[in-house]
């Protein structure tokens, strides 16, 4: 039933029997949402005197942020460095698949490319639609600048360094930085200050990975901006006690007060041991975001796909580069990283499920409006079971998946 | 007067929720005759509160046709404040029950002429038709509301000054900071209470029991004003048997000899179901 001293008279669901995620707690609590946007029911009785026109019933379950994967290279057959005719149209399709997995935001992720992908994929990306910086248009550039040592499975030969300088090579080889979300590169590379400088002002989160940087590197690159780990412990050097290199950077006395470091953690049960992510999850337990690091395959069946500039191989669980083992990006979703994450590490449903909401928002900075259930934060929700298997999902309030 | 003591505090909830809600329902409200409820705050009546939140959740009692009217609000105290009676009301109340909010009224002590905020709180008890049952709770110093002691037995909807003891009383809801505690409060007066058909206080715990003494066992005085009931002609005090412990044992014996009347009246409790 409308308001009557309306501030808007747009319908308002409410959201019953239920758990929802807030203050770091499940409570039970109704959640009330109007005009796609979390709405306060306190504000909307006495000031308003309004009420709910319809209600939903949860069935017990819970209500949580939707997920945010901030590193997927693509999905059910779509490459987001392949530049196809239809760009637009494969990050739409995975964004709808994804949904099924809980995901309501992601960064779609290019690994190192030749600059006319990036040129091509770059600039037929959407632009930004809401007053929320991301969404799915916003993209994650994994490379070129990064170490030759710890490609991975990026191809060689389209690494690149900051030969002229930094900014320069930035530009020439992205073209355009309008919608670029986040950046991996190898802080030790030269002349790589400038550009966390550069790319920390201008709102883009610098990520480390893909590097042999020493802890004092690492450190550096951190005070001149850079705010995350693309997947610890993969593609960097391993902890050493005397120099513990990017890993050192999740207990470092050398982190500015204000700022927290995040890390990637692909919690697939593959790409990391469950000792490996229980002793980050341990020392730094506020920093952590679940990725996927999800590649073309997942959602496909086994057999042969094109990543990039290079061809994989999917065996079971296990993706790797065609005719070798070297790992090259996972086929989990999001939820089952959550599941996965939960039962390896320990934690409760609440800390499982802000690994992939809240800290993500968080990192981005963007919990305004994503991450949380607070009030005027976007209805972007997912309900769960209490084995966090995903039941529905919903986008600005609206349903768009259901199991 | 109608006293009903009960064994404990848990007992004593009950039975006011019951008796709430055979009032309500024996009255049959209607969109062109509602109930209209005097409601308090505090911690005495929370467990009154949870109980009638659970007879409304089995499908027992509807608040629908019910009109609700609060006795105070701190001045001053920002709205979304978690301490404001708004804020008290509707996470205990409000947002668990079907009433319309159009209907539920609690003084503004946020707005700039707080006397006008008074005459219409007033005005608008009157337009309801007057309160059917004021639901009331009793401070240690035996205040009914805000009226401290000294406040005129007659008095209306107003801005109080709150006393020493009601402050440190309060200070626990405020970390117990002294400093952070509202000062000045908006209340019904002791006459506007007077004026409804119905009065029922809740009174629980030992640390009441001298109050509820002063209330019924001396005489009518402006300084312990729930005295001033005793010259309503429908007035329940229910209690616990702590709150008792000041009374002399022939009054209490009097009462709880009564019980197997007073019980008629909650028993048997009645449902919207069966009508």
């Amino acid at each position: 039933m409308p308001t009557n001293k309306s501030v808007s008279k747009a319908p308002i669901t409410q959201f019953v029997n239920c758990r929802i995620l807030r203050d770091h707690k499940l409570q039970r609590e109704d959640l009330w949402v109007r005009e796609g946007r979390i709405l306060d029911p306190e504000k909307l009785f006495f000031d308003e005197e309004g009420y709910a026109d319809q209600r939903v019933d949860c069935e017990g379950l819970i209500i949580a942020p939707g997920f945010i994967d901030v590193q997927i290279n693509g999905g059910y057959g779509i490459d987001f460095s392949q530049a196809t005719s239809n760009v637009r149209g494969g990050v739409a399709l995975v964004a709808k698949k994804i949904l099924e997995h809980g995901v309501t935001s992601f960064l779609p992720t290019l690994v190192t490319s030749p600059p006319n992908i990036y040129h091509k994929v770059g600039t037929t990306s959407t632009p930004v639609l809401s007053t929320c910086p991301v969404s799915h248009h916003c993209c994650h550039l994994e490379g070129p600048f990064i170490s030759l040592e710890k490609k991975g499975a990026h191809p060689e030969q389209y690494l690149r360094s900051f030969q002229s300088g930094g900014m320069l090579d930035l530009i020439e080889t992205y073209g355009t930085l309008d919608n670029v979300a986040m950046v991996t590169l190898a802080p030790e590379l030269p002349n790589s200050e400038k550009v966390v400088r550069e790319l920390a002002q201008r709102g883009i989160t610098v990520s480390l990975g893909h590097s042999v940087a020493n802890l004092s590197q690492a450190e550096e690159a951190v005070q001149n901006g850079a705010s995350f780990i693309t997947h610890l412990f993969n593609a960097m050097l391993p902890f050493h006690h005397r120099d513990p290199g990017i890993v050192g950077l999740l207990t470092s006395d050398q982190v500015p007060q204000d700022r927290t470091v995040f890390y990637g953690m692909i919690a697939d049960g593959i790409h990391t041991n469950s000792a490996a992510l229980r002793i980050a999850h341990r020392a730094h337990p506020t920093g952590l975001v679940l990725v996927t690091d999800a590649i073309t395959a997942m959602g496909l069946p086994p057999g042969r796909h094109t990543l990039g500039q290079q061809v994989i191989e999917i065996q079971g669980l296990h993706a790797y580069v065609a005719g070798t083992k070297t790992l090259s990006g996972s086929i989990a979703t999001m939820d089952m990283c959550v599941r996965h994450f939960k039962q390896a590490s320990g934690c409760s449903v609440e800390q499982a499920l802000e690994a992939a909401s809240l800290h993500p928002a968080q990192l981005l900075g963007i919990t305004r409006c994503k991450g949380t259930l607070d009030y005027g934060a976007d209805a972007d929700l997912v309900l769960l079971d209490d084995a966090i298997n995903v039941r529905a999902t919903y986008i600005a309030g609206q349903e768009v998946w259901r199991k | 007067m109608r006293l009903v003591i009960l064994e404990d505090y848990d007992l004593a909830s009950e039975w006011a929720a019951k008796y709430i809600r055979n009032r309500i329902i024996q009255f049959k409200p209607s969109a062109d005759r509602y109930f209209t409820l005097g409601l308090p705050t505090g911690s005495t009546p929370f467990g009154c509160y949870k109980k009638l939140i659970e007879f409304h959740k089995n499908g027992d009692l509807s608040f629908k046709y019910v009109k609700t009217f609060n006795m105070d609000e701190y001045v001053g105290l920002p709205r979304a404040h978690p301490e404001s009676y708004h804020s008290y009301m509707w996470n205990n109340f409000f947002k668990h029950i079907d009433i319309d909010p159009a209907n539920a009224s609690i003084l503004d002590g946020n707005i700039t002429d707080l006397e006008a905020e008074c005459e219409a709180f007033e005005k608008k008890i009157t337009q309801a038709g007057g309160i059917d049952l004021f639901v009331g709770g009793i401070g240690p110093d035996g205040h009914i509301a805000f009226n401290e002691p000294g406040s005129s037995l007659v008095s209306r909807t107003r801005v109080k000054t709150l006393a020493k003891d009601t402050i440190v009383a309060n200070a626990r809801f405020f970390g117990n900071d002294l400093s952070k505690v509202p000062t000045m409060a908006l209340t019904v007066g002791v006459g506007t209470v007077m004026d409804a058909r119905e009065v029922m206080i809740l009174i629980t715990g030992a640390h009441k029991a001298f109050a509820l003494y002063k209330a019924i066992e001396e005489g009518v005085n402006h300084m312990w004003t729930v005295s001033a009931f005793q010259q309503h002609p429908r007035t329940i005090f229910v209690c616990d048997e702590d709150a008792t412990l000041e009374l002399r044992v022939k009054t209490v014996k009097y009462f709880k000899g009564l019980m197997h009347v007073h019980n008629r009246l909650v028993d048997p409790v009645l449902s919207i179901k069966d009508q």
